[in-house]
């Protein structure tokens, strides 16, 4: 029975692809999960929707350019960003509102472009990723983003976690509240970024989100979830990575339908706010 | 108390600041306090309250005048740890995975390395920090578990954690009870004793003369500023609050059978009184605060 389960294991771990799928799932899952902490807690998912959605027309756009595609998908995505403060900044109209103009206009402009163009890139690959085509040389790239991501989110943690809970005290006390503000929509796109290759521009939106917000319902404490995101999304990753290989499924929405699942179990049966415990309880 | 090089003054010195659609929300405004004080700041929503904290926490730069705190420009003075804040309830989000002990560390920041990490001075500061607001059992409840009273007993903790010498505190008696209300004012009181300067935006009109040895009347510019004795007056309270302020006054024929003329004035912002005179009831129309006077 046991060696059954690892014969299961090993078997996809024969072939090198599955070997850097394996290892760009965890990667990425990781980043992710310790950032989307950060955004349910700010209240920023929308802005990693739109900052993913808004690196289209950079990558079109660096490919003209013929330079690296994560250059011009970094600077399209916090360009993004930057819009969205500055028209909030100077008009009336609340921030989803323009959020929801500026990166769907920037994904259009970049459809349009690519359609002009007609890279050699698949539209496929850069909205839904194509975790099993990971080459060597993308696992680099990324695993240096999620490193000094994850390096600098860990060290600034707490400086990050007192901007989303109490801005007003932070620049009362001399924080740099501009400058974490800033640092965090950086790391937001540099985390899309790096996982564009596993995952692409759609579905990180959800490996952004789920983690943080399944440990969120778990969690009174914020050491607590990061742990609880973390785990949850490499053990959603790794889980992901071995079923698509027998369901024969796409990979990346393999992973994330793993998360989903755990969120719905959170959902309903988490010791505090769950539904059904909430029910038993009254 | 630590020693520090300042001594924690607030000047506003004729201020004027307009957002960037262009409303103006305060102007002209002039103040200034010295240490050990507890100001009032007293105003209708949208007087400039906040607008006013905003500016002494340098959120934004008036576009006329200029905010000094211990003598210097705003941003010197908050990279130097002397100002601190405590945030109106409805600001805080209660459900933040953050425990009371977390809340009150953060005070600790400004004294921290660059990592954050605390070290024995920290820690203790928390301890006795959370001793004196008497949350210290339950320091390690989920901020959201707390009644309105401790809630705001914790962000206290976190301003003296900090040894805030300026503190900003906004609506601090909102969701209180009446004997946490009586705590936190012993407790700024003593801070007061000690030398710190306090601004307080309060709708509780009625404990101002209780503890604020000053107070500010806002309304779109300082109306009226100085101790509370001169300041706080029926007259410049309706000055304040214009058709805002419920006025009650109950004259003689309604209080007694006798020919005595004197009225009974009861004044009030957003608490309902009821007024109790002798054994006869007379009601406001919303009354609902228990507020007992006597003529």
């Amino acid at each position: 029975m046991m060696a059954e389960f690892f014969e299961y294991l090993i078997e996809p771990m024969q072939y090198a692809f599955m070997q850097r799928a394996l290892l760009m799932a965890v990667l990425v899952g990781l980043v992710c999960a310790i950032f989307s902490c950060f955004l349910v807690l700010k209240g920023w998912s929308l802005m990693g929707d739109a900052v993913s959605h808004a690196v289209l027309p950079g990558i079109v756009i660096a490919y003209i350019l013929a330079i690296p595609l994560s250059i011009g998908a970094f600077v399209a995505g916090l360009f993004c960003a930057v819009a969205t403060g500055y028209v909030k900044e100077n008009s009336r109209l609340k921030e989803d509102s323009i959020m929801g103009i500026i990166f769907s206009g920037m994904f259009a402009l970049g459809l349009v472009i690519y359609l002009k163009v007609q890279p050699e890139i698949h539209l496929d690959h850069i909205l839904f990723g194509n975790i099993l085509g990971v080459q060597a040389a993308d696992l680099w790239e990324t695993g240096i983003i999620c490193i000094g991501t994850l390096l600098l989110i860990i060290l600034r943690r707490h400086d990050l976690l007192l901007y989303c809970f109490d801005q007003a005290y932070a620049r009362a006390i001399g924080l740099p509240v501009k400058l974490i503000h800033y640092t965090l929509l950086v790391m937001l796109s540099l985390t899309i970024v790096a996982s564009l290759k596993a995952v692409g521009v759609i579905l990180v939106i959800a490996m952004l989100i789920a983690p943080g917000a399944i440990a969120y319902l778990l969690s009174n404490r914020f050491s607590s979830m990061l742990i609880i995101a973390s785990s949850v999304a490499v053990g959603s990753s790794i889980a992901g990575v071995f079923i698509s290989f027998y369901l024969d499924a796409d990979t990346g929405a393999t992973i994330i339908l793993t998360q989903t699942i755990i969120f719905i179990i959170t959902f309903l049966f988490a010791p505090k706010s769950g539904i059904l415990r909430n029910k038993t309880a009254i | 108390m630590a020693d520090y090089k300042f001594n924690p003054t607030l000047k506003v010195d004729d201020i004027t600041v307009t957002y960037n659609n262009g409303h103006t929300a305060i102007h002209d405004a002039s103040f200034e306090l010295e240490a050990g004080t507890i100001c009032a700041l007293v105003g209708v929503n949208g007087s400039g309250k906040s607008t006013l904290f905003k500016s002494i926490m340098g959120f934004i730069k008036p576009i006329k005048g200029a905010v000094t705190l211990s003598g210097m420009a705003v941003n010197a003075a908050l990279k130097l740890n002397i100002v601190s804040y405590v945030p109106q309830a409805e600001d805080v989000d209660w459900n933040f995975p953050v425990l009371v002990e977390d809340v009150v560390m953060m005070g600790r920041y400004g004294h921290m390395n660059f990592l954050r990490i605390p070290n024995k001075k920290d820690k203790a500061m928390v301890a006795e920090a959370l001793e004196k607001v008497g949350m210290t059992e339950f320091s390690q409840r989920q901020i959201g578990e707390l009644s309105g009273g401790q809630k705001k007993r914790v962000f206290l903790a976190r301003s003296i954690a900090q040894e805030g010498q300026i503190i900003l505190l906004d609506e601090p008696f909102t969701g209180v009870d009446v004997k946490t209300e009586l705590a936190i004012m012993e407790l700024l009181k003593e801070m007061r004793d000690e030398g710190r300067l306090m601004l307080v935006a309060t709708h509780n009109l009625g404990s101002i003369p209780d503890f604020c040895d000053h107070t500010v009347l806002l309304n779109r510019t300082v109306l009226a500023a100085g101790a509370t004795a001169d300041v706080f007056t029926p007259k410049n309270l309706e000055k304040t609050f214009g058709g805002v302020l419920r006025h009650f006054t109950l004259g003689g024929d309604d209080l007694h059978d006798d020919d005595d003329a004197r009225s009974l004035s009861v004044i009030t912002d957003d608490e309902r009184p009821l007024v109790i005179y002798g054994k006869e009831t007379k009601k406001s129309k919303h009354a609902t605060s228990d507020k007992d006077e006597e003529a």
